[in-house]
């Protein structure tokens, strides 16, 4: 029995317009034509048939088609065309029995499992996954043994074995729905679960079960004609399987009898198959890539000297250092994305620099930009992202008009990268030793034995008691606070010259966050980084950086030292940013007292290197 | 993980019994009196009764099944009810054609799905990526029967590069079995190739979009290195997908072979179904789901292995 996989997590489909945006798609409206032309032969086949197809005249055995017989006659002198006809409506009624059946047994039962979830769940995907190890066509077989000519009941069999793939497309969908606010909203409000299953569920399962229906009804067609190819059903009832026995037995002497009945198979499958998949492109089960003429259109869009808009194409921000002694330099760097609408620039005309050994905070809200510079340098933009500058500079070299191999050759070795989100930035399925050590052999050209030692080495270095315990664990074993040290450790083994964090604590509870801020600026003086560190947080650039940028919708509004900008914000946004950070995130002074209080250890063991930490004992 | 594969077991197990007993209550509910359709129509009474006592249909259901998953579980599926011969030996003789086509077809799906799936995702929207998915449209919902009867018009009797039935067993000649299992298991492979292609090159880039395949990249892994963690982690569900054709291509071998004329489970299964020789089609239910079990058994060890989180579940 074959499955449709799906993936669990669908886009949101607006009901109303889908049909209308599916006949903007060509192949789907020839697709749907077919099928119409299918349901129509078989609805009307009584009148369209210009014989019955039942009929036997010996002198049309293996008739050539001609004679008011268009397609001929078959090897028992029935006339094939009407025959055909008459055939539709057998496979469409079946196909009908079959998806009813598999919709009323699949789609209560996934919405129940994804709804209630626990044991509900549990015994039902248990007998999901049981119906589909069980090999099907025998247990079909078995059942037309006995039934022998009862179609109905078959092809009800066969929607048995065909609900688990309904099954488990809305039990995905409901466990989805499930964690929606507005469920809650409904359940907080006095809604009973039979309404909410019956209203908001079936509601967000719908479009899914259009697609598989549309699947579904293709895999039933097929075997339907598989089971009657095999002689199972009415012989008095035609249907297209059967034919194709038929036509099988003669195929060497006279082919054409094969061929018609496995052309009106073939179409009728192929077009409820690109039916559901014109459907599935239009609630975007597949993943779809930029094409690469779109990538080209965003870098022409932002190159182009658009007199325009002439004020968005000036660089902002400004240069405190000499190029020659920056360890990063960036100048009027642009990023944008294709969109349906056009080029969306998220980036636009940055410019900004940071000395050797300096700690440069780039700050601003979310979506303002200043992840996208980052990225940017690193050439590690998301897919459909293209990023263009007049220059960047890393440790003094021009490398913006470098290849993307070039670029590559940077990473690991010049730059170092700190991510935000601890545990999903590790590799699930290896260990941290595998992950630590691979870069330090491959990249460094480390031996496997130098490799263990440098990887344990570092992870002392960053604070973790048991090296070889968090050596050999899977990421899902060790805690986010862990886990962010591990990958300042990957950061750092490599001793790149730059060390760029986006927003390396925000994940990270309270406490934990000071020690992994302080741990960053130790190891930024040990080896005499530059670090670059992405924050929305002015309470990390006051305790940390040197410098700060400010971000705004993709531009700088404003740049200088710490306490200048502190003192003497010259932008309102400035200004405004610096009053929320400190209204919402505790003083560094709270900090160290709640962190005192939590783990007495922890402080004694980092009580050496931190400084200041007297009165919070 | 001693105790992961102890469940699993346990659980294939269970379902073993489970299915066998389901088709045998299922069948003699639905075949009821066998014999009419053993002797013919035109049998006398006697005769039926004779043949009921001999095939121990006169014993109430329960005996006759607890005496039939009694024997089974030693391996003894009893004697077909037709000619009287042990249903195991016809199975011996008759199951590893069916085998050969099957894991010769999940092979095929394996080696080619997962290059094509690889290729895919490496370049989404290029030339192979949009073929794919042409074809994954296609191939998928047309059944095997229909492609094989098109490729046996085709390269069998067309071009003459294969026959166009028959079998050769191995132990007569190693390359004629391999050009008699060639067509059947092509045309039972091409939807399975299509589906876990797909299914890898949409896992493929699902994983590649994750934020530890950016750290990796920024910790200056080459390409290759990268595509070997991006591989692993998108792997299990291409893998669940391939069992499960697995269990569907067993189902379709048993149509193929009769368009092949192969002598494997497939015209047994069609000729016990329609006289209604229940030890036959209960012997082949067991054969094919314990392949079933084995394969799943199989998947959840590389699952295991694969990915880490799967052991303690």
């Amino acid at each position: 029995m074959t499955a449709v996989p799906f993936p669990a997590a669908l886009a949101p489909v607006k009901r109303i317009s889908l049909g209308r945006r599916y006949l903007r798609r060509p192949l789907g409206v020839v697709a749907l034509a077919l099928l119409l032309v299918v349901v129509a032969a078989a609805v009307l086949a009584p009148w369209l048939a210009p014989f019955d197809p039942n009929h036997v005249d010996f002198t049309l055995t293996h008739a050539e088609p001609g004679g008011g017989h268009l397609l001929g006659g078959d090897s028992a002198g029935r006339d094939i065309l009407s025959r055909l006809l008459h055939g539709a409506r057998t496979t469409l009624y079946g196909a009908v029995i079959t998806c009813v059946s598999g919709l009323l047994l699949g789609v209560p039962a996934g919405v129940c499992a994804g709804y209630f979830g626990g044991v509900t769940d549990r015994l039902a995907s248990w007998v999901s996954d049981a119906l589909q190890s069980v090999p099907g066509m025998i247990v079909l077989l078995v059942v037309a043994a006995g039934t022998g000519q009862s179609f109905p009941v078959l092809m009800v069999a066969l929607g048995v074995f065909l609900a688990p793939g309904y099954y488990r497309i809305t039990r995905a969908r409901a466990l989805a729905v499930r964690k929606e606010p507005y469920i809650d909203a409904a359940r907080v409000a006095g809604v009973t679960n039979p309404r909410i299953l019956r209203t908001h569920m079936l509601r967000a399962v719908y479009a899914p079960i259009v697609v598989q229906t549309a699947l579904t009804a293709g895999i039933a067609i097929g075997m339907q004609a598989g089971l009657q190819f095999l002689g199972i059903g009415s012989a008095s009832t035609p249907s297209w399987g059967q034919m194709m026995n038929d036509g099988f037995q003669n195929m060497l002497t006279y082919p054409l009898i094969l061929l018609w009945p496995s052309i009106a198979l073939g179409i009728t499958i192929a077009a409820l198959a690109f039916i559901g998949s014109t459907l599935a492109d239009l609630i975007s089960i597949r993943a779809e890539q930029p094409s690469r003429r779109a990538r080209a259109r965003v870098r022409q869009e932002l190159t182009a000297p658009a007199a325009t808009e002439l004020s968005n194409r000036l660089p902002s921000g400004e240069h405190e250092h000499s190029a020659e002694d920056c360890a990063l330099r960036i100048d009027n760097l642009r990023v944008g994305y294709a969109s349906p609408s056009g080029v969306k620039e998220v980036v636009r005309g940055v410019s900004l620099d940071a000395a050797p050994g300096e700690v440069l905070g780039i700050v601003g809200e979310s979506g303002s930009g200043k992840t996208q510079t980052m990225f940017a340098v690193l050439d590690l933009l998301p897919s459909g992202g293209t990023a263009v500058a007049d220059g960047i500079r890393v440790s003094g070299r021009e490398v913006s008009g470098l290849s993307a191999a070039e670029r590559a050759a940077l990473l690991g070795r010049s730059i170092g990268y700190v991510p935000q989100e601890p545990l999903s930035n590790l590799d699930p399925c290896y260990t941290i030793e595998r992950q630590l050590v691979e870069p330090l052999r491959h990249v460094h050209g480390l031996s496997k034995a130098d490799a263990r030692q440098r990887a344990r080495d570092v992870l002392v270095r960053v604070g973790l008691t048991d090296p070889d315990r968090v050596l050999a664990s899977y990421p899902h074993q060790i805690s986010g606070g862990m886990a962010q040290r591990v990958l300042i450790a990957g950061a750092v083994a490599g001793r790149p010259s730059l060390l760029v964090a986006d927003e390396p604590t925000t994940a990270l509870d309270v406490t934990v966050q000071a020690e992994v801020l302080e741990l960053l600026r130790e190891l930024q003086q040990e080896y005499g980084m530059t670090l670059v560190i992405v924050t929305h947080n002015f309470g990390v650039v006051a305790d940390i950086c040197d410098r700060v940028v400010v971000m705004k919708d993709g531009r700088i509004v404003e740049t200088g030292r710490v306490e200048q900008i502190f003192r003497h914000p010259a932008d309102p946004y400035t200004a405004e940013l610096i009053s929320a950070s400190l209204d919402d995130v505790a003083g560094r002074h709270e900090l160290d007292q709640a962190w005192a209080r939590e783990s007495p250890a922890a402080l004694d063991r980092s009580a050496a290197h931190v400084g200041g930490e007297d009165d919070a004992r | 993980m001693l105790s992961f594969i102890a469940k699993r077991l346990l659980s294939g197990v269970l379902l073993l019994v489970l299915v066998t007993t389901g088709t045998f209550f299922l069948a003699h509910l639905a075949i009821g009196d066998p014999t009419p359709g053993l002797l013919g129509n035109s049998a006398t009474p006697a005769q039926q009764d004779a043949l009921r006592a001999k095939i121990g249909f006169d014993r109430p259901l329960l005996v006759q099944f607890w005496d039939w998953i009694s024997h089974a579980a030693t391996g003894d599926f009893g004697s077909s009810w037709r000619n009287f011969q042990p249903v195991g030996d016809q199975l011996v003789l008759r199951v590893p054609v069916t085998l050969s086509v099957v894991v010769f077809a999940t092979l095929l799906s394996a080696v080619i799905g997962v290059a094509v799936g690889i290729l895919c995702g490496l370049r989404p929207g290029g030339v192979l990526d949009r073929v794919l998915k042409l074809a994954s449209v296609v191939l998928f919902a047309l059944p095997g029967f229909w492609v094989s009867l098109v490729l046996v018009t085709w390269f069998a009797l067309d071009l003459r590069w294969f026959p166009a039935i028959g079998y050769v067993s191995p132990d007569q000649s190693v390359s004629g079995w391999l050009e008699s299992i060639t067509l059947p298991s092509v045309s039972l492979a091409l939807g399975a190739i299509v589906m876990v292609a797909e299914q890898l090159r949409n896992g493929f880039l699902q994983v590649n979009n994750q934020d530890f395949v950016r750290t990796l990249r920024a910790r200056g892994l080459s390409k290759r290195r990268v595509t070997a963690h991006v591989l692993r982690n998108a792997s299990p569900a291409a893998l669940t997908v391939l069992a499960l054709m697995f269990v569907g291509l067993l189902g379709g071998a048993i149509v193929v072979e009769i368009v092949f004329n192969l002598p494997g489970i497939g015209s047994l299964t069609q000729s016990a179904s329609q006289i209604g020789d229940i030890p036959v089609l209960l012997g082949l239910t067991a054969v094919t789901v314990v392949f079933v079990v084995l394969v799943n058994f199989l998947l959840d060890l590389v699952l295991g292995w694969v990915n880490p989180k799967v052991r303690e579940r």
